[in-house]
């Protein structure tokens, strides 16, 4: 049996991937995806910890959250599709209007 | 009616209030008898109830009514409540009496003034002021008449507020005054202190019980009556407070008169005569009462022999004068001071208004230079300025001879007397007969050199339209009153006759009752009449020395004065410039203090170092915030990094101390 | 008649009004200005009943109105309302001075709804604190009134406006804030069941609530400091010129006649009965201030060249006396306080309302701009004149009573300090008559001077009141000190049982 700090040390690796992504990264698409990679990343550890603890709620949370990260894939792909129409960049730091 | 004296109050203040709220429609005539006719009352009924105090047992001539609780706070109480006593029924009749004659000659002398209505209305209001300051029975309510004919004065010597002097010297005045009053108003937290009332019997109780006989070195009570006396100074310009009075005389000639000369200068003295109970028993303060008093008495006498303008001599002659009544009271002789205090208050009103009548003569011209033989116009004027000349010079008979007399021999004889304090007394005896005479023969007599003033020169647009090349003689309401005090110039003194004439001093007699706290030493030794006569005889000498010297001076041989002051000429000019007192001030005290204020305290330290500070606080708050600003980059991957950071040392600091 | 709610009444009349005059059209200049004015006057209408109802013999608050107001977690706020002899003149003066000042507003054009809907909240927002029993209730109309103050300054006021507006907020609030924070501390060690003054004072003084003396040296310095700012006691008082010079007239008058009035009724309020003991300890600092205020601010006022900035000079000198009084512990001299603040009110109020009416002539209010008024207007002059006396405190005018009394206390409890203020005397009349004299005599200066308007009907109105008053509380004090007596010897009381050695509070705590 895998012990549980692995899946939380994969989980941890995941995590600064991906955050290491949106903060070094510039591209909107890979930045999402970076995000997506935390949030799973998180799901991962929240699904360990569940399984460690026999307990359901680590789950269900999991369940909830791939449908928010579902429902933010639609927004947030529209948004950056939009975005590369209107601005012909997917830079993010070209994209400063709101700036100050 | 004794018991109800206090109405008398009322008639000047509502002779004030009607002339002051609606004067502006009312025509001058009627202007003139609400005012006079609002005088003559109170002295009507000041009149009575003296009658009435003098027929009553001596030990009862003490009347107090109280009308209303004015403050009170704890122990601290002040009536409203007024006395009536011998000492107070003299300054009454004074005042209502001079106050009233010099009302009556106020509408000659004002005739065709614009404000004409205003200035019977502060006449009246000071009228009332000085009433409230000699019938008061507490220490406040005489303060409030203190600040009130001080305010009076203010008004009146502004009455030409058109002219910048007017405006200087009004201002002059109220500082000055308010510096004695500084010393006045501790002087009665003091009071309060030590003696738990303000009330003047009250006080006076106490201070007797506690103090039998005369205190031992400079104590509590010689620290309240220096502090009383320091305000007496501004009030009755002693030095070094005096300089305001020749300033004063930039007010009408009537009121110059009234208030710097018969009645409100003479508060000072009235006041240190109501306090004889705590005076008499502070010999240290005594002796600077009575040196201070010599002193100013001497120097006015010397800047008098100076001064050009006619009302000018006659406003250094009056601090002269106080400084004999200060004289008086310091050497113990208060009945001596009050008594001199009512013959100046004849004769120096009479000197003023006949100076008045000659100013309006000359169409407001003051320069006694631009005067002489003006007797051959003025022959009227000229006889009472004469018969007010020779009493203040001190001619024997005159009511001058005998209160200026009892002082010296007060001076000679009295347990706090020195015979020094008396020998500066004669010699200012000597130099007033001199420039009173010297005033006398440049107005009067002599060469004619006749200048009519130009009625832009001291007043601003003035009605007098007599616009001929010779001098006249005033109206009747301008005679009359000069007639009654020349009178009482020469009859006055008949109150107070010395020991070698009369077997009892009327005015000492009546006084006594009021003076019953007061604590009297032992004399040492008894001195004789002959010598009193011959001290008497000994000052009237000098007196008519000066006269001579001045005849000499100015009719026999009129080159003198130039040849003598071209002599001494450092001295000369030292009296002409009045010692630089006014310019000292104003270098010692009014220049730095101004700079101080406007250069160090307000510019450097309320803008810089407040202002800096507190705009600076502003300024260091700003500045960071432009630093931490550049954290806020816009950036969500800065953001995303912070929070990383932030997140891991959080993480971090769990971690460690969990373990 | 109103018996138990008049004091509500008198602070619900002008939130009555200014929710009235919202709902009024904003072109009708005069109606708006009748709905305030009607207001304010019902306000002070219902203040005399406070006065006629007053009771002088006892200590106690009175119209007292104590109702549940919100609780959350064991706290309970209360809407609690009452008077005692120190509030009630304060009261009254506040509702005296509203509709003068609503009357001298004519000049306003710009937003006038906006400017006479936040006069009236100002005026609920003073009258709150001045009766105000709740802590959490005073509190909060402490800073109700900073906001309406904020815009009359920063919307109505002069060209340096923001910059004055904002100096004083941050002054004021930054005293809020320390107050605030001693409010919570306090209440830390509260144990009566509510947050009311009264009771808390009580508690303190028979050993109920026991405050360590570090924690209280803090708390009563945290109060005094705000109270401080507000007064404006030296070296806080920078913001006060420039608040005054900016402000609009009714701005400035409120300002010095009531809004400086809550420093001084807080240290009389909470510094004094709440910390005896640190009030005692503080004292001789705190006089020092007080005196160093009294003369300074005269000698800065001495050679101010603005008219408005003078007489805010001259305010820090007057409120240094007030508080050198409210130090001195004794009946006379915080008698002497109070009464001080009513007549400051009453004096540097009309001074500021003088100075509205000339500005709103000539548009400037430098001295040196101006030179023989008193020919040109007459009975201007003589207003200034009367107002300048009861200021520079004439005996027979308001100004003589509070000083005298104040001073004569002083020198009871430290003569020297007595000596020290007592300078202020002469140099009040130094400054104020100088001025006088540059402003109205001499020779008219100026063509411009020479066109003026002599004051009308309206402009005496607003002035008279004032005058009758000062001559009134000048000779009949008795009348206005007698109300005070009880609830002042009970402050000197508080004090001097802190002043009494241990032995007494030991006995105290036995029982």
């Amino acid at each position: 049996m895998v012990p549980t700090s692995h899946y939380l040390i994969l989980g941890a690796i995941l995590f600064a991937i991906g955050s290491f992504g949106v903060i070094f990264r510039r591209n909107a698409i890979t930045m999402f995806m970076c995000v997506e990679i935390m949030l799973n990343a998180v799901n991962l550890t929240l699904v360990a910890y569940s399984r460690s603890f026999n307990q359901v709620d680590g789950q269900i949370f999991v369940i909830f959250v791939m449908v928010v990260a579902a429902a933010e894939a639609a927004v947030g792909l529209a948004l950056i599709v939009l975005l590369n129409k209107r601005r012909g960049t997917l830079d993010v730091d070209q994209i400063d209007t709101m700036r100050w | 009616m004794l018991e109800s004296f206090w109405i008398l109050l009322l008639f000047p203040l509502a002779g004030a209030a009607v002339n002051g709220l609606c004067g502006k429609r009312l025509p001058h005539k009627l202007i003139g008898l609400i005012a006079c006719g609002a005088v003559l009352a109170s002295f009507l009924v000041a009149a009575l109830a003296f009658v009435e105090l003098t027929g009553r047992a001596a030990d009862d001539r003490l009347v107090t009514v109280s009308l209303f609780t004015w403050i009170e706070a704890g122990e601290f109480v002040s009536r409203a409540a007024f006395l009536f006593d011998p000492l107070s029924a003299v300054m009454i009749l004074i005042v209502t009496g001079v106050g009233f004659l010099i009302h009556v000659y106020s509408i000659g002398y004002m005739h065709g003034e614009d404000g004409y209505y205003r200035y019977f209305s502060y006449l009246n209001l000071f009228i009332f002021m000085m009433s409230l300051l000699v019938l008061g029975d507490n220490f406040l309510v005489m303060f409030v008449g203190w600040e009130g004919v001080g305010l009076c004065s203010y008004l009146l010597i502004g009455y030409y507020f058109k002219e910048r002097f007017a405006g200087d010297a009004a201002k002059k005045a109220f500082v000055v005054n308010r510096v004695g009053d500084f010393a006045f108003l501790l002087g009665l937290f003091l009071i309060f202190r030590e003696f738990g009332s303000i009330t003047y019997l009250d006080a006076f109780q106490s201070v007797q019980s506690s103090y039998p006989g005369m205190e031992t070195g400079f104590g509590i009570l010689s620290l309240i009556t220096l502090l009383l006396f320091i305000g007496a100074t501004g009030k009755s310009a002693q030095t070094p407070l005096y300089v305001w009075l020749p300033d004063a005389m930039a007010g009408p000639t009537p009121v110059s008169a009234l208030i710097h000369a018969a009645t409100m200068v003479t508060a000072g003295v009235y006041m240190i005569a109501r306090c004889s109970p705590l005076y008499s028993r502070a010999p240290e303060t005594l002796l600077i009462v009575a040196v201070v008093g010599a002193a100013t008495a001497l120097l006015a006498a010397l800047i008098a022999i100076g001064q050009r303008d006619i009302k000018k001599v006659l406003a250094y002659s009056t601090v002269s004068q106080l400084g004999y009544m200060f004289v008086a009271c310091g050497v113990g002789a208060y009945a001596a001071g009050i008594f001199h205090l009512m013959t100046h208050a004849f004769f120096k009103a009479l000197l003023f208004l006949g100076s008045g009548s000659v100013i309006l003569a000359m169409h407001h011209q003051q320069n006694i230079f631009k005067m002489g033989g003006l007797k051959k116009y003025l022959p009227y004027t000229w006889g009472v300025m004469l018969v007010a000349t020779l009493a203040i010079a001190g001619v024997p008979g005159l009511s001058g001879f005998f209160s200026k007399d009892e002082i010296l021999w007060q001076a000679f004889s009295s347990p706090q007397g020195h015979p020094l304090i008396w020998a500066l007394g004669v010699a200012v005896a000597g130099l007033t007969a001199f420039y009173m005479f010297r005033m006398l023969f440049l107005t009067f007599h002599g060469q004619e050199r006749i200048e009519m003033g130009h009625h832009d020169d001291s007043h601003g647009e003035d009605d007098h339209s007599h616009h001929d090349a010779k001098p006249q003689e005033p109206g009747w309401s301008v005679r009359g009153p000069l007639g009654v005090l020349a009178v009482l110039s020469v009859l006055g003194g008949l109150v107070g006759l010395p020991a070698w004439l009369a077997s009892t001093n009327q005015l000492h007699h009546f006084l006594e009752p009021s003076f019953h706290y007061q604590f009297v030493p032992e004399a040492h030794g008894e001195h004789s009449h002959a010598l009193e006569m011959g001290l008497a005889g000994v000052t009237t000498l000098i007196g008519l020395m000066g006269i001579f010297v001045a005849y000499t001076a100015y009719l026999r041989r009129p080159h003198l004065p130039e040849q003598v002051s071209q002599r001494l000429s450092g001295l000369y000019r030292l009296i002409r410039q009045k010692f630089l007192v006014d310019e000292a001030y104003d270098a010692v005290i009014i220049r730095p203090t101004h700079w101080l204020s406007k250069n160090v305290l307000w510019k450097v330290f309320d803008d810089g170092v407040i202002d800096g500070a507190v705009n600076g606080t502003a300024t260091v708050v700003q500045i960071w915030a432009q630093q931490l600003r550049k954290i806020q980059n816009g950036y969500v991957r800065s953001y995303a990094t912070w929070i990383l950071l932030g997140t891991a040392l959080l993480f971090a600091y769990f971690s460690y101390f969990a373990a | 008649m109103f018996d138990g709610y008049l004091l509500s009444l008198i602070l619900a009349l002008p939130a009555l009004g200014a929710a009235v005059l919202a709902f009024l059209p904003a072109e009708n200049r005069s109606l708006l200005r009748n709905v305030a004015l009607a207001a304010c006057l019902a306000a002070f209408a219902a203040s005399l009943l406070l006065w006629t109802g007053f009771d002088p013999s006892t200590s106690n608050m009175q119209f007292v109105e104590d109702h549940a107001w919100f609780e959350l977690g064991g706290f309970q706020a209360r809407y609690a309302l009452g008077i005692d002899g120190i509030s009630l003149f304060l009261v009254l003066l506040t509702t005296l001075i509203m509709p003068l000042c609503i009357l001298a507003s004519t000049h306003i054009k710009k937003h006038l709804k906006a400017y006479l809907c936040s006069m009236l909240a100002l005026q609920v927002g003073m009258m709150g604190v001045f009766i105000a029993l709740d802590l959490v209730l005073f509190y909060l109309f402490w800073e109700v009134m900073l906001i309406p103050m904020y815009m009359l300054i920063g919307v109505w006021g002069g060209q340096r406006r923001i910059y004055a507006a904002i100096k004083f907020f941050l002054y004021t609030a930054a005293g809020s804030l320390l107050m605030l924070a001693a409010l919570i501390t306090l209440y830390q060690y509260n144990v009566t069941p509510n947050f009311n003054i009264v009771e808390i004072t009580g508690a303190l003084s028979d050993g109920r609530i026991s405050i360590p003396e570090g924690t209280a040296y803090w708390l009563f310095l945290a109060f005094f400091l705000a109270f401080a700012i507000k007064v404006p006691l030296f070296p806080f008082h920078t913001w006060l010129p420039d608040a005054h010079v900016e402000a609009p007239t009714a701005g400035s008058v409120i300002l010095a006649g009531v809004l400086l009035k809550m420093g001084t009724y807080g240290l009389l309020r909470f510094c004094l009965p709440l910390f005896p003991e640190i009030a005692l300890q503080m004292e001789p600092t705190i006089s020092c201030l007080a005196i160093i205020a009294i003369i300074y601010g005269a000698l800065v006022a001495m050679v101010q060249p603005d008219v408005k900035k003078l007489v805010a000079y001259s305010s820090v000198s007057h409120m240094g006396l007030i508080v050198l009084g409210i130090f001195a512990f004794n009946l006379q001299a915080l008698e002497g306080a109070t009464f001080q603040m009513l007549n400051h009110g009453i004096s540097t109020g009309g001074l500021f309302l003088l100075v509205g009416m000339i500005y709103d002539r000539r548009h400037t209010r430098l001295i040196e701009d101006f030179g023989g008024l008193a020919q040109v207007m007459p009975r201007y002059a003589v207003f200034f004149m009367i107002i300048t006396l009861s200021s520079i405190g004439l005996p027979g005018l308001n100004g003589f009573v509070g000083e005298y009394l104040t001073l004569q206390g002083t020198f009871l409890a430290n003569p020297v300090y007595a000596a020290f203020a007592a300078t202020g005397v002469i140099l009040s009349a130094v400054y104020m008559l100088w001025m006088y004299q540059r402003v109205f005599l001499g020779k008219i200066t100026g063509e411009a001077n020479r066109q003026l308007a002599d004051l009308n009907l309206r402009e005496m109105a607003v002035l008279m009141p004032l005058v009758l008053l000062a001559l009134w509380m000048g000779v009949q004090s008795s009348q206005f000190l007698r109300p005070m007596d009880a609830s002042i010897q009970k402050v000197v009381d508080r004090i001097e049982q802190a002043r009494e050695p241990q032995s007494f509070r030991v006995e105290n705590l036995g029982r």
